[in-house]
C-alpha cells in the first residue's frame, strides 16, 4: 500500500460531496455536501505532507477546518433565517429572484 | 532519518476496512431520503476521517477533527435539522429536466479525472513525518502556525468572530408584540375571572391522586371530608366519563370516603414496620 490510497479515497469522498450539492434539493444536505468536499481536501493535504515530509499541509488543513466551521455558521444561521421567511428549506421553491 | 517510507501492516488493515465502509457513508449522504440519516453518515465519514489523520502521523489534526467536525459543526447541522422539522424528506420530483443523469455523468467523469491523475502522476517517494515530529506533532504543528503563518492565523481569528457575529444578526428576530411576563398572564387571567370566562377558579386546580398513593390522572383527589374532588381530574377525562370512583380504586380509598377516617391499618400482618402507634391518634385528632 501506498500514499496514493489516500489521494484515490480523497478523490472519491470529493466526486460524491459534489454529486451531492448537484442532485440533492434540501439545502441542509447540500451543505453537508459542501463539508464532504472540504474534508475530503482536507485529507489530500494531510497526505501530501506526509508524502513530502513538511507540516505545511497539516497546517493548511487547519486552516481550511477554522474557515469551513465559520462557512457552516453563516451559512446554516442563512438557512434559518430563510425558513422563517419561507417555511421551506427546498433550493427549488426559492425563485425570487427569477424574473 | 530519510528514505522511503515504510507504512505499516496495521496502518494498511486501517485504512482497507475503513475506506469502503467512508465510501458506503458518503453514498449515504447522496443517496438517504431523510435528512438525519444523511447527517448519521456524514458523521461517521468524519469520525473515520479523524481516524485516518491519525494513522497519517498527525494527531493534532484527528483531535481536531473530532472536536471541530463531529464535536461542533455535525451538533449544529443536527441542530437546525431539528428546528426546520425533521421528518421534511427531500422530493424526488426532477424540476430540471435529466439533471439526473448530467449529475451522474459529470459525477463519474470528476472521479475518474481526479483517479487518473493521480493513479498516473509520478511523486516522489513517501518521506513520512518522523523527522519532523521528533519533538511532538501538536509542537511542530504550533510552531508553523505560530511562526510562518502567524499573520494567516490573526486573519482567521478576526474572520471566526465576524462569522459568529454575522450569524447573530442573521438569526435575530425582532419582537413585534410586548414580552408576556408572568404578571400580564396573572392580569389576563384576573381579567377572564372577573368577566366570568375561563377557569372558574382562581388558585390552581388540584392535582388528581388519592393521598399519593394513586397518581393516575383519573383517579380524583380527596377534599378533608374524603370526597373526590371534581376539578382535579382532567377535563377530557371526565367529559369521557373515564373518571374513577372512590369504590374502583380500592378498599382503603372506598373506606375514607365512606365514612369518618378511622384506622383500618392495624389488621395483622397489613400493617407496615416502624412507628404505627402514632396513626390512630391522628385519626382520632380528626
Amino acid at each position: 500500500m501506498t500514499l496514493v490510497n489516500y489521494l484515490v479515497l480523497s478523490g472519491l469522498l470529493f466526486t460524491i460531496g459534489a454529486a451531492t450539492v448537484l442532485v440533492r434539493r434540501n439545502a441542509i444536505i447540500m451543505f453537508m455536501g459542501v463539508e464532504l468536499m472540504l474534508n475530503a481536501s482536507n485529507l489530500a493535504f494531510v497526505a501530501f505532507g506526509r508524502l513530502h515530509g513538511t507540516l505545511t499541509g497539516e497546517v493548511v488543513a487547519f486552516f481550511v477546518m477554522v474557515v469551513a466551521a465559520a462557512e457552516v455558521v453563516v451559512g446554516l444561521a442563512i438557512i434559518v433565517s430563510i425558513y422563517r421567511a419561507r417555511r421551506s428549506v427546498s433550493v427549488d421553491e426559492l425563485s425570487l429572484l427569477k424574473n | 532519518m530519510s528514505g522511503a517510507l515504510e507504512i505499516s501492516t496495521g496502518e494498511a488493515v486501517l485504512f482497507w476496512v475503513l475506506a469502503p465502509l467512508m465510501v458506503i457513508a458518503a453514498l449515504g449522504l447522496l443517496f438517504a431520503r431523510k435528512a438525519v440519516h444523511a447527517a448519521i453518515s456524514v458523521v461517521f465519514v468524519m469520525v473515520a476521517l479523524a481516524f485516518l489523520y491519525t494513522a497519517l502521523e498527525a494527531p493534532f489534526l484527528g483531535v481536531a477533527q473530532v472536536v471541530v467536525y463531529t464535536g461542533a459543526v455535525m451538533t449544529l447541522f443536527v441542530f437546525v435539522l431539528m428546528l426546520v422539522g425533521v421528518d421534511a424528506s427531500d422530493s424526488v420530483v426532477e424540476t430540471l429536466q435529466g439533471q439526473r443523469w448530467i449529475a451522474v455523468l459529470f459525477g463519474v467523469g470528476l472521479a475518474s479525472v481526479l483517479i487518473g491523475v493521480i493513479a498516473t502522476a509520478t511523486l516522489p517517494d513517501a518521506q513520512g513525518l518522523a523527522e519532523v515530529n521528533t519533538d511532538g506533532n501538536p509542537v511542530g504543528v504550533a510552531r508553523l502556525i505560530f511562526g510562518q503563518f502567524v499573520f494567516a492565523f490573526e486573519l482567521v481569528g478576526a474572520l471566526l468572530i465576524t462569522a459568529a457575529l454575522g450569524a447573530i444578526t442573521l438569526t435575530h428576530r425582532e419582537r413585534l408584540g410586548r414580552k408576556r411576563d408572568q404578571r400580564a398572564t396573572l392580569d389576563l387571567r384576573m381579567r377572564a375571572y372577573g368577566a366570568g370566562e375561563g377557569s372558574k377558579v382562581l388558585t390552581p386546580l388540584p392535582a388528581p391522586g388519592v393521598y399519593a398513593t394513586h397518581n393516575a390522572a383519573d383517579a380524583p383527589a380527596l377534599d378533608a371530608q374524603g370526597r373526590p374532588i371534581e376539578e382535579s381530574v382532567p377535563r377530557v377525562i371526565r367529559i369521557r366519563g373515564q373518571e374513577l370512583t372512590p369504590e374502583q380504586i380500592d378498599s382503603r380509598v372506598a373506606d375514607i370516603a365512606a365514612g369518618p377516617f378511622v384506622a383500618t391499618i392495624d389488621v395483622p400482618g397489613n400493617e407496615p414496620p416502624g412507628p404505627a402507634a402514632p396513626e390512630p391518634e391522628q385519626g382520632e385528632q380528626r
